[in-house]
């Protein structure tokens, strides 16, 4: 099928491209470390005081913050994945190219991100997420399908982040500068997701509110995966329904945009 | 002779390191100007020519004190450009060909409020500079655009205005009319020339478009390779390169090799033939020789090759 | 001639740029307050989850939630002055790349100067705001023995603190002129040490903050002078009584050696080339 391949294709290409930024995946790395050694020392002492909080122990505390380091890039939480160069497109107006061509522009920027994303789930995610485990003690599963099942959630979870992003990035089409949805995005991605507190710790229904986001979908399910406290089924019908009302949601939006484009003369 | 600017045996060697293998890199010097020497005077005109990667560009950078040379003595109005940087740098105009010494995102008439203050130009000359860079470039109505919505022919006229208003005495432009159109570069060129004539400003053009030379400069210097290879007069460069410019012809029909005076015959392809013949000399007599001996349908002019001007050159120079 | 002062040139070049962009900002004011309130709430967020976890604990590391505040306000306030004063400083590996830092070097202005000038976002107000705005909480909240002393030391640890931040970027722009691509390692020492210093130095392990507090000495931002000003002891040993009072000290060393770094790393694009 010419279609499956070519997009194949572009999703080789994503990786290729971030495996050749050498010196930005190394200061990643780095970047990365340091701040899980630094968010792990506060969640010993804040699990000192409260050792149940949010239904974790230290081990799984520790876990979870060296998981969230690890898919921090990957997902690109604050940013910095394909939407940053969709969203110049925009503003340059050469995204109206991209509108004739034959290839479908939503399923070629997420082929296009999980490349990406792949390379930055093995050459950035894995060392400081090696790191921690070896230093900290950690929960982590001896069961493969355990894993295994972590492995389809972390899957789910890009599709999830692509489709948000997706989203933030079609705005440039109304907004004039970019940088302000860019930003909220940025903060949003931080503390939605549950990379500054696990999600499960969040008090009352301010916590129930933000564990039904979508951004939840992205390190606090996958986490409830891999430690076990949550049944994989019902997570990855979680993940999966925000993936396909987001990448849904994102078409609608996205011919609105194209048709907005022609209007204007592209 | 009142030199202004002296460059005395300069080199500038970089270290490029370049992978060779898995693991293994390999380091090599190149020699981006090699022992060049030349002295300017106040108020010449003078084109510094040269293929890509000749070091050109490298010399204007040792020049404006961008660069530090690796060896030599540079001097400009008596000042070590590496050295005093600042201290020279209110005397010089820098115009870069393929970027902006202006503000990106701010109104033109930004860049040269901040010029103003920047420079301590003071307010009457300033505004007499600007009124007359507005109108010779005319520039009026894009005072207020921001420059990154300025076409590339606009954007360099900007640029132009924005080095000269604090009257430097010597004016550098690296590659000007890169990328320009037809009209543009007329422009530019003209004002130039004018600016030279008037005010009596120093100008370093590089370029390696020969048209520009050829209608701004009287002396020009070929640089390639890092080595200066020729310094005076235009007219002598291609006579020295043995410049050749080719008259392209079309004829009615395929007829045999054209003959006429001080020309041969390249190359023939059907009614088409290539002819060459010295730089130096007019089109014109040989134009109308061949329009009166043959059938003539059309016929254009190529301008001789920079590149085989100069390698040319470096071939003879490292025969003899 | 006259004499040539490249600090006071240096200023002058600062305050001439900066102003431009600041006016520039100012004619959009409906934009510009938008983006300044929007990034205090960004930056606000980084206290929403301290107070998150607060409301889940009542100690973190021994210290109660106002003396954290009290930490978190002269981090987050030193940090968005340095961010407001120099955190342009962080594009210069961009420029270095691109070739536009040339177009600096011709300018009669020191390349510092232009550097830190660039693109001056006055919206970072936003950031000294909230960190201001938690600081006052934590003077109100919490109960410090005041003396004279300790009263002048709290706008003491702001402007050391916005110092220190300061060279750290400074520093960090400087590393960019030797390794464009990785301006993220700068990031790991700027936000990484102003995320530090909001928790309590009784968190971390005693190698982080002898690390933090005697080789890259962050710490004297605020956890030393304000372990005293709060009246706590300091979790380290070998850290002499007037430590506390070593900020300005600790400040101008840091300025030193951002300038030292400073001038090596320019010295070394002036004489590679880009």
């Amino acid at each position: 099928m010419g279609a499956g391949r070519l997009y194949a294709a572009v999703a080789t290409g994503g990786f290729r491209r971030y495996a050749t930024y050498r010196a930005a995946t190394a200061a990643g790395v780095f970047t990365n470390t340091v701040f899980g050694l630094i968010l792990v020392y506060t969640y010993l002492a804040l699990w000192e005081e409260n050792p149940h909080l949010g239904g974790y122990d230290q081990a799984q505390a520790v876990t979870f913050v060296w998981l969230g380091q690890a898919l921090y890039a990957t997902l690109a939480i604050q940013g910095g994945g394909f939407e940053t160069e969709f969203m110049e497109r925009i503003r340059t107006g050469e995204v109206a190219i991209d509108l004739y061509r034959p290839a479908d522009l939503q399923v070629w920027w997420l082929a296009n991100d999980l490349g990406r994303a792949l390379f930055q789930l093995l050459g950035r995610g894995v060392i400081p997420f090696t790191f921690g485990a070896l230093v900290f003690p950690t929960a982590l599963p001896d069961e493969v399908g355990t894993w295994l099942a972590f492995l389809v959630s972390v899957a789910l979870a890009m599709i999830v982040s692509f489709g948000i992003r997706y989203l933030v990035a079609l705005t440039g089409f109304w907004l004039m500068d970019g940088t302000g949805a860019l930003q909220a995005l940025m903060v949003t991605g931080i503390f939605c997701s549950g990379m500054t507190l696990p999600l499960n710790a969040f008090p009352g229904t301010l916590g129930e509110v933000v564990r039904a986001l979508p951004w939840a979908a992205q390190v606090q399910v996958p986490a409830d995966v891999l430690m076990g406290t949550a049944d994989p089924l019902p997570s990855f019908l979680f993940q999966a329904a925000w993936a396909v009302v987001l990448l849904a949601v994102g078409r609608l939006v996205q011919s609105a945009a194209a048709r907005r484009v022609v209007v204007q003369g592209g | 002779m009142d030199t202004f600017i002296e460059v005395d045996r300069v080199e500038k060697v970089f270290e490029v390191r370049r992978k060779t293998g898995f693991m293994r890199r390999e380091r090599r010097q190149v020699r981006a100007v090699d022992s060049i020497s030349f002295t300017v005077a106040r108020g010449e005109m003078v084109g510094y020519i040269g293929p890509n990667g000749a070091g050109k560009s490298t010399t204007i950078k040792m020049l404006t004190g961008i660069l530090t040379p690796s060896a030599g003595r540079l001097r400009v109005a008596g000042i070590d450009p590496s050295r005093e940087r600042t201290r020279l740098a209110r005397r010089i105009g820098v115009v870069f060909g393929q970027r902006t010494t202006l503000w990106w995102d701010l109104p033109l008439i930004d860049s040269y409020r901040l010029a103003h203050r920047m420079y301590r130009i003071p307010d009457a000359r300033y505004r007499e500079n600007l009124d007359r860079c507005v109108e010779l470039l005319e520039l009026g109505e894009l005072l207020d655009v921001p420059v990154r919505q300025l076409s590339l022919g606009q954007r360099m006229r900007g640029d132009i205005a924005a080095a000269l208003l604090h009257d430097p005495e010597v004016l550098y432009l690296d590659e000007p009319t890169i990328g320009l159109d037809v009209v543009s570069k007329a422009k530019v060129r003209g004002f130039l020339k004018e600016l030279n004539a008037g005010s009596g400003t120093t100008v370093l053009l590089t370029t390696h478009d020969l048209q520009d030379i050829e209608q701004l400069c009287s002396r020009v210097m070929v640089i390639d390779h890092g080595r200066l290879m020729y310094d005076g007069a235009l007219a002598g460069l291609h006579e020295a390169g043995e410049g050749e410019r080719t008259l392209v012809v079309d004829l009615e029909r395929e007829l045999p090799p054209i003959e006429a005076p001080s020309c041969r015959v390249v190359r023939v392809a059907g009614p088409r033939q290539w002819l060459a013949f010295p730089a130096g000399q007019s089109a014109a007599p040989l134009v109308a020789h061949i329009a009166a001996e043959y059938p003539l349908v059309d016929l254009s002019v190529r301008e001789p090759d920079i590149e085989a001007v100069i390698a040319k050159m470096y071939a003879e120079k490292a025969v003899s | 001639m006259g004499e040539y002062k490249p600090l006071a040139e240096g200023l002058r070049a600062y305050r001439l740029i900066a102003g431009m962009w600041v006016r520039s900002t100012l004619t959009y004011r409906v934009s510009f307050a938008m983006t300044a309130l929007g990034g205090l709430v960004v930056t606000g967020l980084d206290f929403v989850t301290i107070m998150l976890m607060f409301s889940r604990v009542d100690e973190l590391g021994g210290y109660s939630l106002p003396e954290v505040a009290f930490l978190y306000g002269l981090s987050a306030t030193s940090f968005g002055l340095a961010d407001l004063a120099i955190g342009s400083a962080d594009r210069l590996g961009r420029r270095v790349r691109d070739g536009t830092l040339d177009t600096l070097l011709v300018r009669p202005a020191p390349v510092l100067a232009q550097v830190a000038a660039d693109r001056f976002a006055l919206r970072r107000i936003g950031r000294i705001a909230q960190g201001s705005l938690v600081l006052g909480y934590a003077l109100i909240a919490s109960d410090i023995a005041w003396t004279p002393v300790k009263a002048l030391m709290v706008p003491g640890m702001l402007v050391c603190g916005g110092v220190i931040f300061s060279a750290v970027f400074v520093a960090g722009a400087a590393f960019q002129f030797v390794a464009q691509d990785a301006s993220e390692v700068q990031h790991a020492f700027t936000y990484g040490g102003q995320t530090l210093l909001q928790y309590p130095p009784t968190v971390f392990g005693k190698e982080l903050v002898r690390g933090v507090t005697f080789m890259f000495p962050l710490a004297f931002v605020n956890w030393v002078p304000a372990a005293y000003v709060l009246g706590r002891p300091y979790p380290l040993v070998g850290l002499p009584q007037w430590g506390a009072f070593a900020p300005p000290l600790v400040a101008a060393v840091c300025c030193a050696a951002a300038g030292l770094a400073w001038r090596a790393g320019l010295r070394s694009y002036r004489s590679t080339g880009s």
